[in-house]
């Protein structure tokens, strides 16, 4: 009996000899334990060692494997093939970014967004180490977990149509992890935050499309990071109308 | 320090957008269904009855409100839809779009202090 | 080596190629629906204003068939608005009791039965 296959097409671009990408089809045995990252690792390591494409953990933790596996981004070593099966799999790169090559992107725009909310506790006052631990309750804790959870894979900007349309847009993961520094008892830096979270490029570009949290493979849920942003930021906004004189 | 005076419209889109989700199904259902075709009398908008209803200041605040909150709701949200279906984020429609809102208010304001 | 990153462009079709994202807009073009409903009101009201026969009028022209097509579309999209605008509730406001995460289908709840209260309540008053 001959083995399943099942074919996986995806989009290559070589920048010193491409002028566009292209899709190249490609066929690998079918086993239905297998993720799509797997039948990745197959074709480099037995069909083109040309392809190129990140990975670390195969585990859902690095974060590195997002890739748009017929045209949603997911997590590649999370996207099991019995789910696709037989029906070919399209494989891109994620959206929204530019394509460093094959399915390599270029992320500098994260990361620089991500600096720039100050994804850090900035306590009000450093303290000193014999002043032993900032404690914290589990209830206090639970008001932000979720948001710690994120592990920058991107996969909410690939799903945004206001990145896409509007590349200054801070966008979801960054501006859900301003939101967890916010809400945690042992950080003070808010205000700083807000000078990014609250300015035009900030939350306010988001129409509550919600598919980042769709597709947030760590139930991040940014879009209700970035809605509680607005309330916040517009409460702020009245309270500064209403008392010019009071701090800031 | 206003870091963005986003959030005036934005709080206007969020008001309009809850009072409108409450209201206007069964607003459009009265008077665009119910009674044009039968299903209620036509005494629930007849002439007498509207104008004692649009002379009461208090029913002239709550008027106002059902049509000025939806109406920049619906603003900024077809100057954001617009922008999603590839117009540039500009002046021009920025400007139409809350121009056709304001304008709008006001013949609403208009309408209603004078009846 | 040169690097020459190449960016994709987003097609302006681009909220067709997911149902999703189809959705979206269909809830995003509720605002053309009831932007004209509260121009319509102003209508009314100023037709209203200038006396018992032109009002007679308004209410003649809201019984003819493009505005009764008109009214049903507004309907649906003014439900598409109400249903999509009480799932998002919850986002904006997460609600916790000590240490537990409450889900958000109690506050959904809650919208829906003010809404049906509050409907209720127009349509008793419109009939009284
Ligand atoms: S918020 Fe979710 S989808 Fe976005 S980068 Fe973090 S883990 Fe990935
Ligand atoms: S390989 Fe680490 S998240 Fe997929």
């Amino acid at each position: 009996m001959t083995e399943p296959t099942l074919q996986v097409e995806i989009l290559r671009y070589r920048p010193e000899t491409d002028q566009d990408p292209a899709f190249q089809t490609y066929t690998v045995p079918y086993r239905d334990d297998w993720v799509v990252l797997d039948a990745l690792n197959h074709i480099k390591d037995n069909i083109d060692r040309t392809l190129s494409y990140r990975w670390s953990c195969h585990m859902a933790v690095c974060g590195s494997c997002g890739m748009m596996i017929n045209g949603e981004p997911k997590l590649s070593c999370h996207a099991f093939l019995r789910d696709y099966y037989p029906n070919k799999i399209r494989v891109e790169p994620l959206n929204n970014f530019p394509i460093e090559r094959d399915l390599v992107t270029v992320t500098d725009d994260f990361m620089e967004k991500l600096e720039s909310v100050k994804p850090y506790v900035i306590p009000k006052q450093e303290r000193a180490v014999d002043e032993g631990p900032h404690l914290q309750t589990p209830a206090q804790l639970n008001t932000f977990k979720q948001y710690t959870m994120c592990i920058n894979c991107l996969l909410c900007y690939a799903a945004c149509p206001q990145y896409g349309l509007t590349p200054d847009f801070v966008g979801p993961a960054a501006l859900a992890l301003a939101h967890r520094y916010n809400l945690d008892t042992r950080d003070a830096g808010r205000e700083q935050r807000q000078e990014i979270a609250a300015s035009n490029e900030g939350v306010w570009d988001c129409t509550f499309v919600g598919e980042c949290s769709q597709v947030c493979p760590k139930s991040v849920d940014p879009a209700a990071a970035i809605q509680q942003t607005k309330i916040a930021s517009t409460i702020d906004w009245y309270k500064a109308l209403l008392n010019p004189w009071g701090k800031r | 320090m206003a870091k963005s005076n986003k959030p005036i419209v934005w709080s206007l889109f969020a008001g309009g957008g809850m009072l409108s989700a409450f209201v206007t199904p069964v607003l459009i259902f009265i008077t665009g269904l119910a009674v044009p075709l039968g299903l209620m009398s036509l005494d629930s908008l007849s002439y007498d009855r509207m104008l004692v209803l649009a002379q009461n200041p208090i029913a002239k605040i709550v008027l106002f409100a059902v049509i000025f909150l939806p109406l920049w709701h619906a603003a900024h949200r077809l100057l954001t839809t617009l922008h999603d279906l590839g117009l540039p984020k500009g002046r021009i429609a920025m400007t139409l779009c809350y121009g056709a809102a304001a304008l709008g208010s006001i013949a609403a304001a208009v309408v209603l202090l004078r009846i | 080596m040169s690097r020459k990153p190449y960016l994709r462009k987003m097609p302006k079709s681009w909220w067709l190629a997911q149902r999703r994202y189809t959705s979206y807009m269909a809830r995003e073009m509720s605002c053309v629906f009831i932007g004209a409903y509260s121009v319509l009101i102003v209508l009314g009201l100023y037709r209203l204003s200038q006396g018992r026969a032109e009002y007679g009028a308004f209410l003649d022209a809201l019984q003819s068939p493009p505005s009764l097509v008109f009214h049903a579309a507004a309907l649906v999209f003014a439900l598409i608005h109400t249903v999509s605008w009480f799932s998002l509730a919850p986002k904006a406001m997460p609600l916790q009791i000590g240490e537990k995460k409450l889900s958000g289908g109690p506050v959904v709840l809650a919208h829906y039965a003010v809404w049906v209260v509050v409907s209720a309540g127009v349509l008793l008053v419109a009939r009284i």
